[in-house]
């Protein structure tokens, strides 16, 4: 009989607007390595919060059964007292302080409050070794690589006596030897009995390390496989990840399709602060009057950043490569001069870089051309309101007048306000980054037949996005993007999503 | 321009218009307004409490003439502090810039005999410059306003007191002096009540503005674009007028306008005008508001800082003028405290702290509201111990509130 340490019973996560899971099931045998596979957005994040106590017990529907009990955790503390620990994909170290004082940050080796030191880094070199780092417990956490920083949050798991590891992307940021250690660390774990639960895109990691897999697609649980027993190919994995119907989510559209508009040759981007690590390696692509262009990549791939990069050079270090316009070279090194060459990017994280959020949605929509609005630097305010509220009943924003604080409306409708921003400065490159995530489904079909219109009025247009199904129902071309290269170009008639989804994940030859 | 995309099939809702003479309609607009009209009331709120509570000395001609010349500086100082908070800076130098200005005015004018006008002039410039070196620090190489100013606040201090070796400047011409503590010419020589020259000019910004009001509202209005409830509108143009008359009056009946309540005047107007209708003032709320954003948006995010703090040197160089000329000597201490009584005016004025909020007039207001506190206090001879204490709980309430205020916003919003 099979000893499950973990059962997770049709569990269902509402966000407002949003259905994240719906009647996901989840078990987990004591002591294997299973694996969470599914795209972006697909939910595996959001599960993994409902067990480590995130959202609370009570703010989702269905069980969770630990160790043979109902359990429900308030918060973070809570399993972890239990024993799950879960290292997030950022991880949660405290840069300034030493290693040491990180495993043991909230859990202090102390006497009265006062902290015993000795104890601490005696303690600390003891788990440093387990997990296979040497490195002394007192050397700060910024002065050590982020594969030795991983080690340090699973050291620091191990402290407080795990039982059940969660790691979410834990090789995303890693170069191919720390994963490699990584993954034989995990090895090691589980011969200790250490459960460990690891959501991951690395296909050949998944089939190199985990016992199980379980696949999660638009928040429901499509299967687990069972890796040791059956003879699981990638191909099967990637079919179970995208598998579903195209017809009908994506409105039509009659490509027609013009001149080239941007060209982008031998673009190289180094990482702001690693300078010798390459976020974009020698990318070349190309957009036409008209045409959508797809850019698919998993999270990590370099896709936020090769679009910044190219809008004014808003993203990276010491950026090589020649960007044409209408078949000219020209130069754009501030977003400014992006701009007045006629680029717009409409940010993936619309919150953090798109609005301002105290603000109207005029004030936003006007935002990126408020020269169009102003003579000699005084803005019309009337114009800019009937603009505005033009935009408002052709986008359908949802909200009773143009001076509704954006910060107030839901995603879909702050989603508008962005393209609206972006159309209103009128722009020949519209650059889209991931512009339906986390958007309902009606909205969705809303953005889509505004990229149409864009495109049928001769707008070279990139969309970046990590569902496929997506790309697949918009574009007209698609590239691939993998570790900062671009590992393929097809055709949408001809493509696949499992060809896609091998050349998204096609590593460094 | 573009025009907005349409496709075929949609036909744009029908908004209903707005519900304009409703009752709830006027309610539910004034909710939102909650903050800007309650420190309107608080302000009215402490000027009674004050007036009951002096015996009626408070409003008297003589003490509003003095209340006004001894706030404005202060508030020519949160005209510009307001603008470096909105846009999620602080400056805590300007104190100390206003004695040194002073004493640069002092140097040029009485040690080198310049004349006057010339010696403001270069003051002025000396501002700007200061604004520069600050500017520089805080926009192009990135050290935090807070670390820049308060460094700033210690260099011109000790630079004042270096120049002066520690030894007031004194006196100024005439001319000079009359910036801070003359008034307006009185055309028929002090024979009248009403002091003429104040009336024309309070009426006429009186009429002045009311018709610009009622003029930018037809127009709206005929673009179909005015949402705010006409009784309101009524109630905002009437309160406007009285409140000037008012002031006009009560001036009038003294010793006519005081000259730097015109500077003043000139500067709020400028000023509001700059923060709503410019594309700087724009891109100031941008840059406070969301930081990223507006770099996506392509706003030079590194000159909106500089020039707010060129800006705000400029200013503290007219306020620095004024409060020399007030004392008619340029003081090694002038200006200590002043930066804390601006930012305190400021944050009273409903700015975020986090910046992206506010404005001039809510800092005016704020700055009136410390200027009664202090001056009723001291009418009720209260001592500067007791009058900071209560100050610093007013700026502690204006501020909870405003959380306050957010957090039920947030709630109702739900």
């Amino acid at each position: 009989m099979t000893d499950h340490i973990l059962e997770m019973v049709n569990i269902t996560k509402t966000f407002p607007g949003v259905k994240a899971l719906q009647d996901v099931n989840l078990s987990v045998e004591r002591g294997e390595v299973h694996a969470i596979c599914g795209e972006n957005g697909a939910g595996k994040s959001t599960l993994m919060k409902v067990l480590s106590g995130v959202y609370p017990h009570g703010s989702y529907e269905g069980d969770i059964i630990y160790e043979g009990r109902p359990a429900s955790f308030s918060g973070i503390r809570d399993s972890e007292k239990s024993g799950i620990v879960i290292i997030h994909q950022e991880l949660a170290l405290s840069p300034y302080l030493s290693i040491a004082e990180n495993i043991f940050l909230g859990n202090e080796q102390q006497k009265h409050g006062i902290i015993d030191w000795n104890a601490t880094n005696l303690e600390a070199a003891k788990l440093l070794s387990r997990v296979g780092l040497s490195e002394n417990p007192v050397t700060k956490i910024t002065d050590i690589g982020v594969g030795k920083q991983q080690l340090v949050e699973i050291a620091k798991a191990l402290s407080k006596d795990v039982r059940v590891l969660i790691l979410d992307e834990p090789t995303a940021a890693l170069n191919d030897e720390d994963s490699a250690h990584l993954l034989d660390l995990l090895r090691g774990l589980r011969e200790h009995g250490i459960t460990c639960i690891i959501i991951s895109h690395k296909l050949n990691e998944i089939k190199a390390i985990a016992d199980r897999v379980t696949i999660i697609r638009d928040g429901r649980t499509i299967e687990t496989l069972d890796l040791d027993a059956d003879e699981i190919s990638e191909e099967r994995i990637i079919r179970g990840m995208v598998g579903r119907d195209l017809q009908s989510r994506y409105p039509d559209r009659t490509p027609d399709i013009g001149e080239e508009v941007l060209r982008v040759e031998d673009w190289t981007v180094q990482h702001p602060l690693e300078h010798s690590r390459k976020v974009v390696d020698g990318a070349n692509l190309y957009v036409r009057a008209g045409e959508v262009v797809g850019i698919a990549g998993l999270m990590g791939a370099g896709r936020t950043e090769l679009a910044m990069s190219i809008f004014g050079r808003s993203y990276g270090h010491n950026i090589t490569g020649t960007l044409y316009k209408n078949g000219k070279p020209v130069t754009a090194r501030t977003v400014r001069q992006a701009i007045d060459h006629g680029i717009a990017y409409a940010t993936e994280d619309r919150k953090r870089y798109g609005l301002n959020l105290i603000d109207d949605i005029k004030r936003n929509i006007s935002g990126a051309a408020l020269e169009k609005l102003a003579k000699s630097g005084w803005v019309d305010a009337n114009r800019e309101q009937v603009v505005a509220n033009d935009y408002r009943k052709s986008m359908r924003i949802k909200a009773p007048n143009v001076g509704v604080i954006t910060g107030k409306l839901s995603g879909g409708n702050q989603q508008k306000v962005v393209l609206s921003k972006w159309m209103f400065a009128d722009p020949d490159v519209l650059i889209l980054d991931e512009p339906t995530r986390g958007i309902d489904v009606g909205a969705k079909y809303e953005i889509y037949s505004i990229i149409n219109t864009l495109a049928g009025e001769g707008k070279a247009i990139i969309v970046i996005s990590s569902e496929l199904p997506e790309l697949l129902g918009i574009c007209d071309r698609i590239y691939a993007l993998s570790a900062g290269r671009i590992t393929g170009e097809v055709d949408v008639h001809e493509a696949h999503p499992e060809k896609l989804m091998q050349y998204m994940t096609m590593e460094k030859e | 321009m573009s025009t907005p995309t349409s496709s075929a099939t949609e036909t744009s809702p029908v908004i209903p218009p707005p519900k304009d003479e409703a009752a709830g309609g006027v309610l539910h607009f004034l909710a939102g307004r909650l903050r800007q009209i309650g420190i309107f009331i608080a302000l009215i709120a402490i000027v009674i409490l004050f007036q009951v509570l002096t015996g009626g000395t408070l409003l008297t001609p003589r003490n509003v003439t003095s209340i006004i010349n001894q706030n404005a500086y202060v508030l020519i100082l949160a005209i510009g502090m307001v603008m470096i908070i909105i846009a999620g800076h602080i400056d805590l130098s300007v104190g100390s810039v206003v004695a040194f200005v002073g004493a640069m005015s002092g140097i040029f004018i009485v040690n080198w005999g310049w004349p006057w006008w010339l010696g403001v002039l270069a003051a002025i410039i000396v501002g700007g410059m200061v604004g520069c070196w600050q500017g520089f620090w805080v926009a192009y190489v990135g050290i935090p306003a807070f670390i820049v100013t308060l460094a700033g606040m210690l260099t011109f201090r000790g630079l004042t007191q270096m120049i002066l070796h520690n030894v007031p400047i004194t006196p100024f011409p005439p001319e000079y002096v009359a910036i801070g503590s003359g008034f307006l010419p009185d055309l028929t020589g002090g024979n009248s009540t009403f002091e003429p020259l104040t009336l024309i000019l309070g009426i006429a910004a009186t009429v002045g503005l009311v018709a610009q009001e009622f003029r930018e509202r037809a127009k709206r209005v005929k673009m179909g674009l005015e949402d705010e409830p006409r009784a309101w509108f009524y109630v905002k143009a009437v309160f406007t007028a009285v409140f000037i008359l008012a002031i006009t009056f009560t001036l009038a009946s003294y010793r006519g306008t005081p000259i730097i309540l015109v500077i003043l005047a000139a500067l709020v107007l400028l000023y509001s005008t700059v923060m709503n209708r410019f594309v700087f003032g724009r891109h100031v709320y941008a840059r406070g508001g969301n930081l990223h954003a507006a770099q996506l948006s392509g706003v030079n995010t590194k000159r909106v800082d500089f020039w707010l703090f060129v800006n705000m040197g400029v200013l503290a160089a007219i306020a620095g003028i004024a409060f020399t000329a007030r004392s008619n000597s340029a003081l090694p201490s002038a200006g200590t405290g002043f930066e804390l009584d601006a930012i305190a005016a400021v944050f009273i004025g409903g700015a975020a702290v986090t910046g992206g909020i506010g404005t001039i007039t809510g800092a005016m207001i704020g700055g009136l509201i410390m200027g009664v506190l202090n001056n009723g206090m001291s009418l009720l001879g209260l001592g500067s111990e007791v009058q900071s204490f209560i100050k610093g709980f007013v700026l502690l309430l204006a501020v909870a509130f405003d959380i306050f205020n957010k957090r039920r916003a947030a709630n109702a919003s739900k």
